[in-house]
């Protein structure tokens, strides 16, 4: 039985991946900041299958308490094997950007405590030689665009964290997944309207799912963001700074 | 702003909501008395004329209420909100050896919608409606209540809110009674009939043998062959008496176009073409759920086929006794008119009482028509099949339609004055408002 902790797991794309490990038997701990909202994924995952499933309410922004939230997971799963960091929010960029506080706010959320409980779980990964952290990242972070350069500068920032990162713990047999999905059709984006591109969070929590058993660096979810991005990456920036994106 | 396409299976009539709001989680539904219009809830949009619609009304959208919360597998309970569709239980139940114990001919539909419109399936003539296998569900008013309704607890809304169009309150989550199946698999027969009688005939012989029956008929015959079809009936297969196939794996195809590809000339072709392509007067095949059940579910949109006019079912029933003259005198009408249908559809149902105070199901011959929506002619030649109807003591199913008149539901339905009681004083929907305007007195 595997030790999965899910911070976040109340996210429609995370739940997903949840269904799959318990399938699998394992056992999980999963995080988020409402526990009623906890507790419908809970009876959902085990009206499927039988695992075990711990709960623990905690806000990523009580940052001091990160510390403890790992601790609280280690001893009720006895151990820990992988760590998905999942929460987010997708601020509206144009009511944010003329307010600086809200700005940081959303760096704390999308950025700030991500790096913090992804470098804790380094930490305790590293030390005993083994373990997979994946983080939801976007490939919003592949690029600044004015329409959403604020979610996407902390996305961004969690990538280059998580390649140091991967760098730094690849030695210990540690592997480290950033994942990118494109769009999502899941409540953060209820109020955009729907193109052919939006993903169904199944198909990402499966890939999710999929990179975390394989170790994969970097998971483009569906794969064809990749070669989108590679295209959005390659204009220039004289031509691009000029577009409406 | 309104994300997403808030229309019914038919594609008419063409209202639009002025608002939609979106629940995910069950223990957050929002205060439903805070909205200034009145609400209706949707899911999947499957109700093919406006019962679904809230024409300038608010829409409470509960896709995202999606999570399964219990499942007795000895017992075969499962408990899921309401959004959950019947595929999605399909997919889970079939493995563990239950099934749905009524399904309608898609599975692309909620929970809810399925107790909302009381819907029934090719097996009525041996389990009755969905509803009759619901135990309980839980209903929230605009008064802030949520109500465990069974056949026990809060019984009057219980029986009110089965077939009650989804204007008693908001449904939360349904708990089910599945049915044991040995199999994903259906071992079904298909024998020829070449007019109406004979398909009386078939019929009574395979009610009794068969657990789910189901005829096609070809509505472009006429005089000798009137009524000629294709009787469909079938059991679970059981893998001692079969030797079961692999699992297929289902592709969804979507309809390319949103084009009137269906008119006189292709329904024609197809009818004859469909009634022929079996040479023999009996086959026997094992065939998966899927095609058995949900043929048209392979092509998800076909309804874009009738183009963007859209196009109306036509449903009734007409109880035992006036069924063979209604039926022959509806069929002439239709193969006459030209107005000719892709799939029509025919099926007794049998006596088993449905718990719904306002469902559709009675003892009879039902038959499902649909016709391409042309405008006033086609609301006319309609009229004139809601005549037929009258005059054999039949009825018209709400989940279908668009367009019966107010003095025709409520001759239909003359209970509805006694479910007005129980519908929640925040809810309305297009359809209510069209079939209860005031006739008399007022
Ligand atoms: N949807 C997309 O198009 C898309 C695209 C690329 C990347 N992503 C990323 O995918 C991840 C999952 O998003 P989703 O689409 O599944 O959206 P979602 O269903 O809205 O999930 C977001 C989750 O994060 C939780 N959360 C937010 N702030 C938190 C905080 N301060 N502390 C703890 N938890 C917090 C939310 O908790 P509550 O439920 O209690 O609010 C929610 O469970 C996010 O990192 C998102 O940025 C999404």
């Amino acid at each position: 039985m595997k030790k999965i902790m899910i911070f976040g797991a109340a996210s429609a794309i995370a739940q997903e991946t949840a269904k799959l490990f318990a399938r699998d038997g394992e056992h999980l701990f999963l995080v988020d900041m409402n526990i009623s909202r906890l507790e419908a994924v809970r009876d959902d995952i085990l009206a499927r299958f039988k695992t075990k499933i711990d709960l623990y309410e905690a806000n990523a922004l009580d940052f001091d308490k990160h510390q403890e939230l790992f601790e609280k997971a280690i001893q009720t799963l006895g151990g820990l094997d992988y760590v998905l960091i999942a929460h987010g929010t997708l601020p509206d960029q144009t009511k944010t950007q003329e307010n600086p506080e809200s700005i940081i706010r959303e760096f704390n959320i999308n950025c700030v405590s991500v790096i913090s409980l992804a470098s804790i779980a380094a930490n305790y990964f590293e030390k005993q030689n083994q373990g997979c952290i994946a983080v939801i990242s976007s490939v919003a972070g592949d690029r600044g665009r004015q329409s959403n350069y604020i979610y996407g500068a902390a996305k961004g920032g969690v990538t280059t964290f998580l390649q140091g990162l991967r760098n730094r713990v690849a030695h210990s047999g540690v592997s480290v997944v950033t994942i990118k999905p494109g769009m999502v059709d899941t409540p953060m984006t209820a109020h955009l309207p729907k193109s052919p591109l939006f993903a169904k969070p199944n198909d990402v929590g499966k890939g999710i799912y999929k990179a975390m058993l394989s170790g994969k660096d970097v998971a483009y979810l569906p794969g064809y963001w990749r070669l989108i991005m590679t295209i959005i990456k390659m204009i220039p920036e004289g031509i691009f700074k000029k577009m409406k994106l | 702003m309104i994300i997403g396409n808030y229309e019914s299976w038919g594609r008419y009539p063409k209202y639009s909501p002025f608002d939609v709001y979106y629940v995910y989680w069950r223990n957050e539904i929002p205060d439903l008395s805070k909205f200034t219009k009145k609400i209706l809830p949707y899911a999947w949009g499957k109700s093919y004329g406006d019962s679904c619609l809230n024409d300038n009304g608010i829409l409470i959208d509960t896709k995202g209420l999606n999570k399964f919360i219990l499942f007795d597998e000895e017992k075969g309970l499962f408990r899921c909100e309401a959004g959950v569709t019947l595929a999605t239980i399909l997919d889970f139940a079939v493995p563990r050896g239950w099934f749905l114990s009524v399904t309608p001919g898609t599975k692309f539909i909620s929970v809810a919608g399925a107790v909302a419109n009381d819907v029934h399936g090719k097996n009525h003539h041996k389990s009755g409606t969905f509803g009759c296998h619901v135990t309980k569900f839980e209903l929230m008013r605009s008064s802030g209540e949520r109500l465990i309704c069974s056949p026990e607890e809060n019984s009057e809304l219980f029986r009110a809110t089965i077939g009650g169009l989804g204007l008693t309150g908001l449904i939360i989550w349904v708990e089910l009674k599945l049915k044991p199946c040995p199999s994903a698999f259906f071992a079904m027969e298909s024998e020829k009939f070449y007019n109406l009688d004979e398909f009386f005939e078939i019929n009574d012989e395979s009610e009794k043998n068969f657990d789910y029956t189901v005829s096609w008929v070809d509505c472009t015959a006429s005089d000798g062959s009137l009524g000629r079809g294709i009787y469909n009936r079938g059991n679970h297969a059981h893998p001692d008496e079969y030797d079961l196939p692999e699992l297929p794996k289902q592709k969804l195809k979507n309809f390319p176009l949103d084009a009137a590809f269906i008119n006189q000339l292709t329904v024609s072709l197809f009818n004859i073409l469909y009634f022929n392509k079996q040479f023999n007067k009996t086959e026997k095949k094992l065939i998966h759920y899927d095609p058995f059940f949900y043929p048209l579910d392979a092509i998800l949109h076909w309804n874009k086929a009738y183009g963007k006019k859209g196009f109306l079912q036509y449903q009734f029933v007409v109880p035992f006794g006036n069924e063979k003259e209604a039926v022959k005198e509806i069929l002439n009408e239709v193969s006459k008119s030209g107005k000719s249908s892709f799939l029509t559809v025919l099926k007794t149902f049998g006596d088993i009482k449905s718990p719904g105070m306002l469902s559709f199901p009675r003892p009879g011959v039902t038959m499902a028509i649909d016709f391409r929506m042309g405008g006033d002619r086609t609301l006319k030649f309609l009229e004139r099949l809601d005549g037929i109807v009258c005059n054999a003591d039949g009825v018209i199913y709400p989940a279908k339609d668009a367009r019966m008149s107010a003095e025709d539901f409520q001759n239909f339905y003359p209970q509805w004055t006694e479910f007005e009681k129980y519908i929640d004083p925040a809810f309305s929907s297009s359809f209510w408002r069209r079939v209860t305007k005031r006739i008399h007195n007022e």
